[in-house]
Formats: C-alpha cells, structure tokens, sequence
C-alpha cells in the first residue's frame, strides 16, 4: 500500500469505510454470527464433527469442480456459506455423517451440473435440502425448533438480517416475501377457519430465518429487476401457501412438502423462474448482474460466467 | 500437464457422481448397504403371552377441563405404568399396572406361579385410586419405606400423592396423610433412595405441569412449556427426606433438587462411585441433569457433558452398556422421518476418569422413534444387555398426523404455545402413532442392532413403561409393557438354553430393607457387569428387584461384588449358577 493511499484510508469515516465492506463478507459474517450465536446459547451443531464435515464437503467440491471445469481454483467463500447452512438447516438421522457429505456434494456440483446458458439454477443449499428431503427422508430432517423459542435471539438475527440484506439491496425480497407470507397464510387461515396465530408462527422460526435472509435472496439465483425479484418472491410465498392448504387437508404429499413449505416451494419456483429469465434474455448475451454494485472482485470464470459478488450458496 | 477435456465432456464427467450421489442417498434410505450377519440369531425368542397370562388390564386415558379440548390428545397422553415387586413375599415377582381415568382402577396382578396371574387389586386396596378431587393415576414405585419386610407402594398422579403400606403381604392401607406426603403435583414420575444412607428409603418426585394447576378446573390455559428445548417452567420436583416413624419431610430446597424442566423420569446410582447415590434426570424440552450426591448434605448440579444438546427426554434407563463394570445411562427421545432427529443417547459414564459422560449413541440404536420407556436386560444371556424400547405417541387416525401442525408452532417465540389454547386442534390425528417397539441387539463394538421383529416383538401399541422381571423364576427376563390408552402386554422370553445366568436377591439389614441402590458387579473371567435395585427406573416404570445376570458359556462365577447402600462392600467367592442366589446384608 503506498503512504497515499495508507493516508487516505485512515481519512476514511467508519460509515464509508462499512460502505466499502465487501457485500460477500456481509453475508459470510451474518451466517456465521446465526452459527455461532446459535451454537453458543442453544448448541445447535449437534457435533463439531458434522460443521468439520459440511465445510469440507463444500470447499473441497468447490475447489475440485471448478479447478476441473474452469481451470482455476475460484473463490471458496460462497462454499463456505453453503456448509454453515446445511450445518445449520439438515439434522441427520443418528450421529450420520453421510447425509452431511452428501449435502455438500450435491449443493456444490449441482451449480456446475444444473445449469443454462452458463448459469445454474437452483440455490445450491437448498437444492442439496430439499433434495435429500425427497429422496433420502428416513435420515434427513429439516432445522424445526432448535433455537430456543426465544424472542431475543430472534431479535438478534433480525436486526442484523435486515441490516445486511439492506446494504446487499436484496431487502426488497426479504420485505416482499414477509409480507406474502403474511397476507397468504391469513388468508388461509380464515378460509379454513383456523386461529391465525398458529399460521403465521412459523415466520419466527429459525427455518425461515435463513431461508428469508440466505436462500431466497441468493444473488446468483434470483431474477434480474427489482419488480420481477418481488413478483417471484410472491409466487414462491403464494406456492408455499398452496403446499400448506394440502397439508391442511391431509393431502398425501412426500413428507418434504410438509415438514419444509418454504424450502419446497422455493425449490420448485426459483429455478422455473430463472429458467425464463435466462431464456427472455436470449442466447449468448451477457446475463446482468442483477446486484451491480456487488461487483467488487473480478469476475471468478474465465468464460464470462456472472461475477455477482456473493455468489451462490 | 494435465489437459482439460471440452465443456460438454467435463460436464458430463461432473455429472455423473452428481446422480450418482442421488441414487446412493436413495439407496441409503432404505437401509445399510450389508445387514449385520450376527443378526441373524439373537439368541432369544420373545412370545406374546398376555393372554395366557390372564393379563387383561387396559389403560384408559384421562379426560381434562374442555377449555383444552384442542390438545387433549396430547395432554393426556401419559398415565399408563407398570411396576414389579413382590407384594406378597411368596417369591414371585407381581405386577401394578395405573389407570388414568376416572372411575377406572389399578390392577396389582398377582403371580400365581404357573405362568399366570390374578388382579387382586380391589381387595388389596390399591384399585380405587383414580378419582374426582384426587386425580388419576401415573405411575407406582415399590419400596419398603418402614422396614417391616414388606414392599409399599407410593402412587404418583394427576392429584395428590398416595402412600400405600402394605399391612400383611395382602391389603394396604393409606398413610399418605400422615407421612406427611399430601401433597398436589402433576408427576410422571418418582424413584425411591436412600440419598442420606441412613437405612431409610427416601422419595424424589418428578413434576410436570406445574403444581398449581388442576388439569379439570383450570383458571388459566397457560399451561404448557414455554420452549421446545430450554423450558423452564415446569413443575417443581419434590424431595422427602425419611425421618423416621413412617413420616417424611420437604427437603427439597435444602439439598437443592427443585429443578422446574418438566421432568419426566429419575433414576439414581453411585454414578462417580464415591459411594452416594446420585440422581439423573430426564426432562422433556430440555436438557438431562444430574445432581451428584455430596455426603448426603446436598446435591450439585453437574452439566457433565449432558448439556451439549437439548432434547425431549422421556425415560432413563440405567446399565452396563458394554461391560465396563459402570452404569451407563440410555435416554429416549424424539425422531420423526423428514421433522426432526433428536436422536436417543446412549451416555457412557466416564465420570470417574473424565467428569463426564459420553454419548455414543449411533444406527439404529438412536432413532427409536418417538421413544418412551426403555430397559437394560440381558435377554439372550450371553452376558450382554440388551436395549427393549417401547415407542409410538398417539395412534389415532392413521390417514392424518399431527406433525404438520406441530412443525407450524414449534419454531414459534414460547409466549405463544405456552397458551394451550393456540395450539391447532388435534382432532383425531396421530402423532407418531403405530410405531413398533424396538430391541437391539447388543453386538459390542458392532453396534446394536435392532431385531424386534426377528424376535417376536410386533406390537404397534403406544408404548410407555417397560419393566423386566424373571416372572417364573426360570432364568429368563420377560418384558412387560403399559401401553397409553390401550392393552397391556406381556412377552415372555425364551433365551438360548446353553447361556447361563445367575440371579440375586439382596435383602438390607443396615441398608434399606429392599436393597434398593444396592450395585453388584460379577466377574466371571473376561466378563464383568453391573447392575443395580432400582427404586423406579425407565419410564413410569420399576423393574424387579432381584438382579438378572447372564453368563453366555461361561460355567462360573469367580466373585461377585455388592455394593450396599449402607457403604457396605460384601464379595462373595464362587457362588453358584443358573439359580437364584438369596443374599442378605452382613451387620459389619
């Protein structure tokens, strides 16, 4: 660093230097202070050995495809992202530890396997979840009341989820999908005349808490224009909804369906929706990066692949 | 140098362990890739001879005040018990069964030593235990609170407690009042021990809901736990301190025991052999405890590795998981397919050498489903425990479970599912309904294996207390289960005839009568296990007093150590096999 600019940046106010914090960073300390807050009050790991585990999976695939595919070994951080989140959010059978790998594997490969015109589609953690939800559910459930029941730490991560999904312009998303979830499942409460309280409860939970803050609003998944993210958003909350009125009603659905509504129906619109996305956008043109001001690294494929800074997770 | 193959092939070559991984974790699901040979043959046979047994008692569920009629189901749910003890003194283990409905009796089944059995509950005084303004029955627990040689009965409910002596080996008469134990609690549980060891059983009872509730006339509907995992805001457990006279007192405070987790089971044992027995407790939305024994003074709560997950407790079960001569602790909890895996532990107690104890639970032996009472047996007598776990919550109707409506409240702040009223109604669904028993298979370093279907173990009641007993005197430990809301069941085992055993019954003189805490620990060359008289062990469960060991091939004993209550060390040289082995406390 020259004496300039080392002068200049101790110039810097805290606010513009905060500004200039990397938007990846942002995310990867949100997911991490979740981790360790809940680890620290509620022991929500269940065993080092299966954080060891999901991180390895991740950084190791990540490192291993892209060094195949694109000849260099990219930025491990999105896959770190992804480990803490299967960490956090698939509960294995036993002390298993194979659904933990599994999970990495399958969240990693399936950005370089489920792909269109050179983007993937689906958010990886929650492919890899739902996924083994669909196929493998006799040892694999889904993150439910493991954090405590307790309005504080709720508070704790929503404050700084909201804090964060501002300065990464994503809160839009966040904002929209809250206030779906509401209307939709009042709404479904009144139609099956049921107490309300009970159908918007879950919102507090700690599965929507990541799913709100960093699997829907995943910059390398969502939609381009801030209207056609809100519209989706809605459509994932109105499909969540159609999914809950089936349970209602003792639908015989896979047991994903009911144990994980959100994660399913994300599952099933997110990647349609950027398939048509992609689509409308044509063939061969660069696809813009939905967040610009997330570009703050050089782009990590040497193919022309989006450089969208947090990546997929 | 390593050259990359073109776009398309590359990703076809990530492409195929991608499916791959699918296909496996879809193979993996419905099972491990290679059974365990050594399944095969457990060595044991279990045979549903309820009815031959004349054993026709059927636990009714009881009904609450109709401001809760929406989790009734659920409230509800717990009251079906067994204990075993010898009530009569004619050698012969019999059994007490508790009724949660009012109106509905208790039936102390007495055992008539040809493999069948008679209620004598009635006469005996011990069946009209369930009524308006008293409660609904729990459980029991045996134990010889006044050292006359006669075992009596405390009754844990809904209500108050009931302290029945046993007269003369065939009536019982109340005495609660005047122990001095009339006392309302909404207890699951209780365990009798000799915390002071002054020769006299004392009483610990597990709280549930608080005690100032009265589930029929209720003055508020904020009743339930107010977290999934950290509640707090259960009953408070009581401590009764023997003094004497057949009076007990409150020491509840002054040896610190109070916990309020909505405690549902209590075992205790010398976990850290300093020779005071220690209490271990089960709760339900929390955390285990364990409270060592300091001198009879106090009781220090220890985390002790226990608190490194928070679970849903619901039965503790005492043994020695792998002959390590230490009593290791085998706790049930909760697993539903795709919800939630709280998986049960198997807590190998290394208190002595590490101040702690470890869970190792793993397979099969951590998802029982949602597992309720569990015991420790030899069952084959090859000198190895095994694990029976009965299981299953609420069998309803099968088309519709509650756990949909579960999985919505359950992540939700406390404030709100603290009020019953909030909670979806149940209606007729199931939660964790029809779920089968499980029996694992001790295979050592192997892992356990389960093999009840294997062994004749098919029911698909709700399973709730599981106790053991050698109901013929014949070397072999039979299983007997209260299921929630529906029939009792008794298996009767046949283990493989060329195992040996031997078995002890232990009479106190300077220790409590009924040997209760007493450990004994058997050699026979490479084996070496322990076990203990439990005063109330498992869930809403006591098993029979007289300790089962079995010995595999093995044809001798060489010494066999008793630990007694007292502080007494007796070790007894040779004694002989396959037979019961009567032994009573030495004065010094």
């Amino acid at each position: 660093m020259t004496e300039l600019a080392s002068t200049a940046s101790t110039t810097l106010s805290w606010k513009e230097r905060a500004r200039r914090i990397d938007p990846r960073y942002l995310i990867a300390f949100l997911i991490t202070l979740v981790l360790v807050l809940a680890q620290l009050r509620y022991h929500i790991v269940g065993g080092y050995e299966r954080l060891a585990v999901a991180l390895l999976a991740c950084t190791a695939t990540e490192a291993l495809l892209s060094w195949f595919d694109r000849g260099k070994v990219v930025n491990l951080q999105s896959a770190y992202i992804s480990g803490l989140s299967l960490t956090l959010l698939e509960k294995p059978q036993g002390a298993a530890l194979w659904p933990i790998a599994l999970g990495g594997w399958l969240a990693i490969s399936s950005k370089y396997v489920l792909r269109y015109r050179e983007n993937h589609l689906w958010n990886p953690t929650n492919f890899a979840i739902v996924t083994l939800l669909l196929v493998a559910p006799e040892h694999i459930s889904v993150l439910s009341h493991q954090w405590g029941n307790d309005l504080a730490t709720n508070l704790v991560i929503w404050v700084f989820g909201l804090v964060i999904a501002s300065r990464v312009r994503v809160l839009h998303i966040t904002l929209t999908y809250v206030a779906a979830f509401f209307a939709l499942n009042t709404v479904r409460s009144l139609v099956l005349g049921q107490p309300i309280l009970p159908e918007i409860a879950p919102i507090t939970g700690p599965m929507y808490q990541l799913f709100v803050f960093f699997m829907i609003t995943d910059p390398r998944t969502v939609v381009r224009g801030r209207r056609p993210q809100m519209i989706v958003a809605v459509i994932i909350a109105f499909v969540e909804a159609m999914i809950r009125f089936a349970s209602d009603h003792a639908w015989p659905l896979p047991t994903a369906f009911n144990a994980a509504p959100p994660l399913v129906a994300l599952w099933l619109v997110g990647p349609a929706a950027k398939w048509i996305d992609l689509h409308r956008a044509g063939p061969r043109k660069p696809v813009p990066v939905p967040f610009p001001e997330a570009q703050v690294t050089p782009p990590v494929s040497a193919r022309g692949s989006s450089p969208v800074a947090s990546g997929a997770r | 140098m390593f050259r990359r193959p073109a776009a398309t092939v590359r990703r076809l070559v990530i492409a195929v362990p991608f499916f791959a991984a699918i296909g496996l974790a879809f193979r993996l699901n419905s099972g491990p890739i290679r059974a365990p040979a050594d399944a095969t043959n457990p060595g044991f046979v279990l045979d549903d001879a309820t009815k031959a047994a004349g054993i026709t008692f059927v636990h009714h569920r009881p009904s609450f005040d109709p401001r809760i009629t929406n989790v009734e189901p659920h409230v509800a749910a717990l009251g079906a018990s067994v204990s075993v003890t010898d009530f009569d003194g004619d050698g012969l283990p019999d059994l007490y069964f508790t009724n949660s409905r009012f109106g509905e009796p208790n039936a102390l089944y007495r055992n008539k030593g040809d493999g069948t059995f008679e209620d004598v509950a009635a006469t005996a005084g011990v069946a009209d235990l369930n009524r308006p303004g008293e409660g609904v029955s729990m459980g029991g627990v045996w134990g010889d609170f006044d050292n006359d040689g006669r075992e009596d009965l405390l009754v844990y409910r809904y209500g108050y407690l009931a302290l029945l002596r046993n007269v003369d080996g065939k009536r019982f008469e109340d005495v609660t009042q005047t122990a001095g134990l009339r006392r309302w609690v909404n207890s699951n549980g209780a365990i009798w021990f000799d915390y002071d060891r002054d020769g006299l059983l004392d009483l610990y009872i597990t709280a549930y809901f608080r005690s100032d509730i009265d589930l029929w006339h209720l003055t508020t509907t904020r009743i339930m736990h107010n977290s999934f995992e950290y509640a707090t805001n259960g009953g408070k457990n009581l401590l009764f301190h023997n003094v004497g006279g057949g009076k007990f007192e409150d020491v509840t405070d002054k040896l610190g025991v109070g916990s309020t987790r909505w405690t549902l089971a209590a075992a205790s044992a010398d976990f850290d052999e300093d020779g005071w027995p220690d209490l271990y407790l089960a709760n339900d939305y929390g955390p285990e405890e364990l409270f060592l024994n300091d001198h009879g003074k106090r009781f220090v709560p220890v985390t002790a590795g226990l608190s490194s997950e928070s679970k849903s407790g619901m039965s503790v079960a005492l043994g020695d998981a792998f002959n390590r001569g230490r009593l290791d602790a085998f706790v049930t909890n909760i697993s539903e397919r795709g919800y939630l895996f709280q998986n049960n532990n198997l807590r190998l107690n290394r208190l002595v050498d590490a101040k702690r104890f470890v869970n190792v639970a793993e397979g099969a032996v951590a998802d029982a489903g949602w597992a309720w009472g569990a015991q420790f047996g030899d069952l084959n007598n090859d000198g190895m425990n095994e694990l029976f776990v009965a299981n299953g919550f609420i069998s309803a109707d099968s088309t519709t479970s509650y756990w949909y409506a579960m999985s919505k409240i359950a992540g939700a702040n406390g404030r709100l599912f603290e009020d019953a009223a909030t909670w979806p109604a149940f209606g007729n669904a199931s939660l964790s309904g029809y779920e089968r028993s499980r029996v694992y298979l001790n295979r050592g370093v192997a892992g356990w294996t389960d093999v009840a279907e294997r062994v004749g173990a098919t029911d698909t009641y709700d399973g709730r207390a599981v106790a053991f007993a050698d109901l013929e005197n014949r070397g072999a430990i039979d299983v007997i289960i209260a299921n929630q809301n529906q029939p009792a069941t008794l298996y009767r085992t046949t283990p493989d005839s060329a195992n040996h055993w031997v078995e002890f019954h232990l009479i106190g003189t300077r220790s409590n009568r009924s040997a209760i805490g007493a450990e004994v620990v058997v050699e026979s060359g490479d084996l070496r296990q322990r076990r203990i008289v439990d005063g109330g062990m498992g869930f809403a469960s006591q098993n029979d007093r007289r300790l089962h060991f079995g010995l595999g091939r093995r044809e001798w004993v060489d010494r066999v150590v008793i630990h007694w209550p007292s502080g007494t060390e007796q070790v007894l040289q040779h004694p002989l096999i396959d037979r019961l082995v009567t032994v009573t406390e030495p004065a010094r």
